[in-house]
């Protein structure tokens, strides 16, 4: 049995990691794909403090020999739920069951799916959700991004230094992301907006070849040629085997303040799967501190 | 180790006319979740005598990347008999890279 049970490696988890460590407690962190989480993506990291520029991957694998130098363990296992016992909980993964008199939730996030007919399936095949990542695979090429937040304009205006044109399809007339980045967006010769409209279908062979749409306004059903499809309309959180554990918002987030606490007590929320407004590393590296120490507490 | 690298020059040779399976890591330096999944494709490598594993930086060898349809890295494909058998997108466990090998 250890102390704290931390499930994901991302910056909150592995953070919490260091700190119960180094609070005398044992900790295991679980995993189910590669330590690191969602910054591993991001090839250059500038806004976390102390730190003028280092790469995701740099960085992840720092926090990951940090936590391992500290005594924690390390799993990779992909947990489907989790039970509460009399003064511990168990966390059942696909190939083995883990006990902690504590639990911090650190399951972070991703990218949001659209839920339409040919998405998954084109999953790698031109359907992605990481312009930065895939982008250059579109080189000269006709692609579509779907989304009206900055996020999307953020991967229109990466995908437009590339690609042949870049369509963004929203859903809405107007857009959430930021006026200088739309500005930017519209001065590009290359990119074009279809806005007001539901999207139906992802279609091709052996990859994709058309994005299929309906007008919402006049019930027209088009279609768009594209080789690439990125799909960029936000984030949801990892929490849904957690939904007969733990109090989950509408969304999906795991409702808990700063202190990181949740309505079961000894468990504990950190990092960008909690109801949160701001999701940043620093923001995360916080939770995964404050929500070590409460569980510290806790235990003592 | 022996370096894992193939080019377009010795792809045929190495994984096309391969006697045995050959997984291939399609991947770039500037691509973290690639050098994340790099030491296991490595590990793999060094405890797997019954294939060959080799890695194809993309940037250098666009051409074999278009080929083989590879649209996001990193992709791992397991060739046999010079065909893409099975393949694998993004940063896995080692546990879905041995199971290509299955």
């Amino acid at each position: 049995m250890y102390d704290v049970l931390i499930i994901g490696a991302g910056t909150a988890g592995l953070t919490a990691a260091i700190y119960t460590m180094r609070a005398g407690k044992t900790a295991c962190v679980i995993e189910s794909n590669m330590y690191g989480g969602q910054i591993v993506n991001s090839p250059a990291v500038e806004n976390y403090p102390g730190f003028a520029s280092i790469s995701g991957y740099d960085y992840a694998n720092q926090l990951y020999e940090q936590a391992k130098g500290c005594g924690a363990d390390y799993v990779t296992d992909n947990i489907t739920s989790v039970y509460r016992g009399a003064s511990s909980f168990t966390a059942i993964g696909a190939s083995g069951k883990y006990e902690g008199r504590t639990l911090i939730l650190a399951t972070g996030a991703k990218r949001r799916k659209m839920g339409v007919a040919g998405e998954d399936a084109f999953s790698g095949k031109g359907v992605s959700y990481c312009a930065t990542c895939d982008g250059m695979f579109f080189r000269e090429k006709d692609v579509a991004v779907l989304g009206g937040g900055n996020t999307a304009f953020d991967d229109a205006l990466f995908l437009s230094n590339y690609c042949n044109s870049v369509t963004i399809l929203h859903r809405r007339d107007g857009f959430r992301g930021e006026a200088a980045k739309l500005a930017s967006l519209k001065e590009r010769e290359n990119v074009r907006f279809i806005t007001d409209v539901t999207v139906d279908e992802i279609t091709g062979d052996a990859k994709v070849s058309a994005i299929h749409y309906t007008d919402k306004k006049t019930g027209e059903k088009k279609e768009l040629s594209v080789d690439g499809v990125f799909v960029a309309i936000g984030q949801e959180p990892d929490t849904a085997f957690l939904a007969d554990v733990v109090e989950l918002d509408a969304s999906g987030y795991i409702v808990a303040g700063e202190d990181c606490e949740t309505n079961v007590e000894g468990i504990y929320a950190a990092g960008d799967c909690r109801t949160k407004k701001i999701r940043q590393l620093t923001t995360a590296a916080a939770d995964g501190t404050v929500a070590a120490l409460a569980a510290v507490t806790y235990i003592d | 180790m022996a370096s894992l690298a193939v080019n377009k020059d010795n792809f045929e040779a190495e994984v096309l006319k391969s006697e045995v399976p050959v997984l291939v890591d399609f991947w770039a330096s500037w691509c973290g979740p690639c050098r994340m999944l790099g030491p296991i494709v490595e590990e793999i490598s060094e405890e797997r005598s019954d294939i060959k594993v080799f890695k194809v930086d993309v940037d250098a060898n666009q051409d074999l990347a278009a080929k083989y349809g590879v649209m996001s890295i990193p992709f791992v494909a397991l060739f046999k008999g010079g065909e893409v058998a099975k393949s694998s997108v993004g940063a896995v466990p080692k546990s879905e890279l041995l199971a290509l090998l299955d």
